[in-house]
């Protein structure tokens, strides 16, 4: 064992070090960068427009939002909590998002202010090897928490707008058109996911009350397939629709899907299933009283 | 909470006006049938526009609702469920088999007096 | 389990049937706090009315409490309905549709569970059942 008084002494300085603790560290150099606030602010702004960042922004908008990170930055250094700047970073992307901001921007330009400020320390205290290293053991890996929590925070919000973009398009993609009174036709096209089955159920019953539907033909020859939990889900869209006093009638059941809904046991002889979207609307003209119109119709067609 | 029902010519219209509870609905239960018998009515409905929930015991004290009136010779229509509670109740696998059910008080009378005329159009009757 | 209380939460003692409906009142309010859509306050007031109701039927006492939570930016409600009733001695049969002891309609937790995203339960003979239910804002 090399000499223990050596290892002892090496030991004492550490401890010392570790004395002086993380917190002060961390207090002793956000009061520097809080005084070197203008020109780091500066110097960051500008390499963001260098390495052309926030394109999408002007200078005087950079400029403002850099203030902001800034100060949320240097703040989070120093509170050692990050709920705030989480909350934050919500905030600013759902405003930058909009303006056409990606992921790779954010990201970039967090990682440029640890640099810039990292670079400030370095010129502060290279005089000082071991303080310089004790600085930014503390500096780092809260500097790396900060561009997490940032990243995280603008994906999340990301996430969320995409979600509401898709349900937006869902909606758009459902329509409830009201033909005749009293009779509401829903063509479903496409594949159909639980979401999308759900936003149906609440768009076909919302239709029933707003024009006090009594019957509802719901069209799904555009439907390639359905798994069971959606054809479970289709079933219960049904018989809420009923609960609302309206009939429904299925149309353009494929000999699949007709398989699926056996498969989850509901007895297709109970379900008002007719062939194709014309049909089940005869059979709604029927339920509702519109026979004798129809048969007019049909002879003033044939006699054309 | 006691629910007013009004007599409507041949009809009783029940009108809930705020949450029930397990002990007000066995109340309107039997308060219902007794006065169906009284009254020699032919259709009764329930308007449940003011429920936010109807769950599992709700509905099978309309479910007893409906075959007690039936088995003195009246009909009874629901009417009025909301349609997030519909989505609740299906999604709790509940059905109002067997009970007539209507959009509103004004489909509700149109069915019964359908009803009375012999035809069968209007609200759904799930078998 | 990593969730994060938003605000307090709400306890409410279920000893009759009255506070069936008081619970639910509650669970609606506190998830149209959280932003919920109006079809899924009548889902979670429903649910909830299940749950206090089998706390009144199957046991003496019982409480529901009522909690928004945060799942890393996922946000929801969390009810759990505890009783120290007799407990259920075969959970999986309970988890069945159409199983009953009272010849009603059973004690409606399969329902309660389509009802709800999460679903966990857990029964001592003899001392009581615990049911926590979740839904998440989409």
């Amino acid at each position: 064992m090399a000499n223990n008084q050596e290892f002892a002494q090496e030991f004492a300085t550490i401890t010392e070090a570790r004395l002086e603790t993380t917190g002060s560290r961390l207090r002793e150099l956000v009061a520097h960068l809080r005084q070197q606030r203008a020109q780091l602010r500066e110097e960051w702004a500008r390499k963001i427009t260098e390495a052309k960042l926030l394109t999408a922004m002007t200078k005087e908008e950079i400029f403002a939002e850099a203030t902001s990170v800034y100060d949320n930055y240097v703040e989070a250094l120093e509170t050692g909590t990050y709920e705030a700047l989480q909350a934050y970073a919500r905030n600013l992307s759902e405003r930058i998002i909009p303006r056409g901001v990606e992921t790779h921007e954010v990201v970039g330009i967090v990682l440029l202010l640890r640099d810039v400020l990292a670079r400030s320390l370095w010129a502060k205290y290279r005089e000082d090897f071991n303080k310089l290293n004790r600085i930014l053991d503390a500096y780092e890996p809260a500097a790396n928490r900060i561009a997490g929590t940032v990243a995280v925070g603008f994906v999340q919000e990301r996430e969320r707008i995409i979600r509401e973009q898709q349900e937006a398009i869902r909606e758009l993609s459902t329509p409830v058109l009201q033909v005749r009174e009293r009779l509401l036709i829903l063509p479903i096209i496409g594949v159909i996911d639980p979401q999308r089955t759900r936003q149906l159920t609440e768009q076909l019953l919302r239709g029933i009350r707003t024009n006090r539907a009594k019957v509802v033909v719901l069209d799904i020859t555009g439907v390639p397939y359905i798994d069971s939990p959606v054809a479970n889900h289709l079933v219960q869209t049904v018989e809420a629709a009923r609960l609302l006093g309206a009939n429904v009638i299925v149309t353009g059941l494929s000999p699949e899907i007709a398989q699926t809904l056996v498969n989850i046991g509901v007895d297709l002889g109970k379900m008002n299933t007719v062939g194709d979207l014309q049909g089940g609307i005869e059979e709604a003209e029927r339920l509702l009283g519109y026979k004798v119109v129809l048969t007019q119709e049909q002879t003033t067609r044939s006699s054309e | 909470m006691q629910v007013p029902i009004l007599k409507q010519g041949a009809y009783l219209i029940a009108t809930v006006q705020s949450a029930l509870t397990d002990e007000d609905l066995k109340q309107l239960r039997d308060t219902l049938v007794l006065s169906v018998s009284r009254v020699r009515a032919r259709g009764v409905i329930v308007d449940v526009t003011a429920l936010d929930v109807i769950d599992s015991f709700a509905t099978r004290t309309l479910r007893d609702v409906a075959h007690m009136i039936r088995l003195r010779g009246a009909e009874t229509v629901i009417v009025g469920i909301q349609p997030e509670v519909a989505f609740s109740m299906v999604k709790l696998g509940l059905t109002l088999e067997g009970i007539a059910t209507s959009l509103d008080l004004e489909e509700g009378l149109a069915y019964l007096n359908r009803k009375g005329n012999g035809s069968d159009h209007g609200a759904r009757t799930h078998r | 389990m990593g969730l994060a209380l938003i605000a307090d939460e709400v306890r409410v003692s279920i000893d009759g049937d009255a506070d069936i409906v008081f619970a639910r009142q509650k669970g609606r309010k506190l998830a149209s706090q959280c932003g919920f859509p109006s079809t899924d306050l009548a889902v979670v007031a429903t649910a909830i009315s299940e749950l206090a109701r089998n706390i009144v039927r199957y046991a003496v006492r019982g409480e529901v409490i009522l909690r928004l939570v945060d799942d890393n930016g996922k946000r929801g409600i969390e009810v759990v309905a505890a009783d120290d009733g007799p407990g259920i001695p075969d959970i999986g049969l309970a988890m069945q549709d159409g199983y009953s002891t009272s010849g009603g309609l059973g004690l409606g937790l399969p329902g309660t569970r389509r009802l709800m995203d999460e679903f966990e339960i857990t029964s001592d003979l003899g001392k009581g059942t615990t049911v926590t239910v979740r839904r998440w804002k989409r």
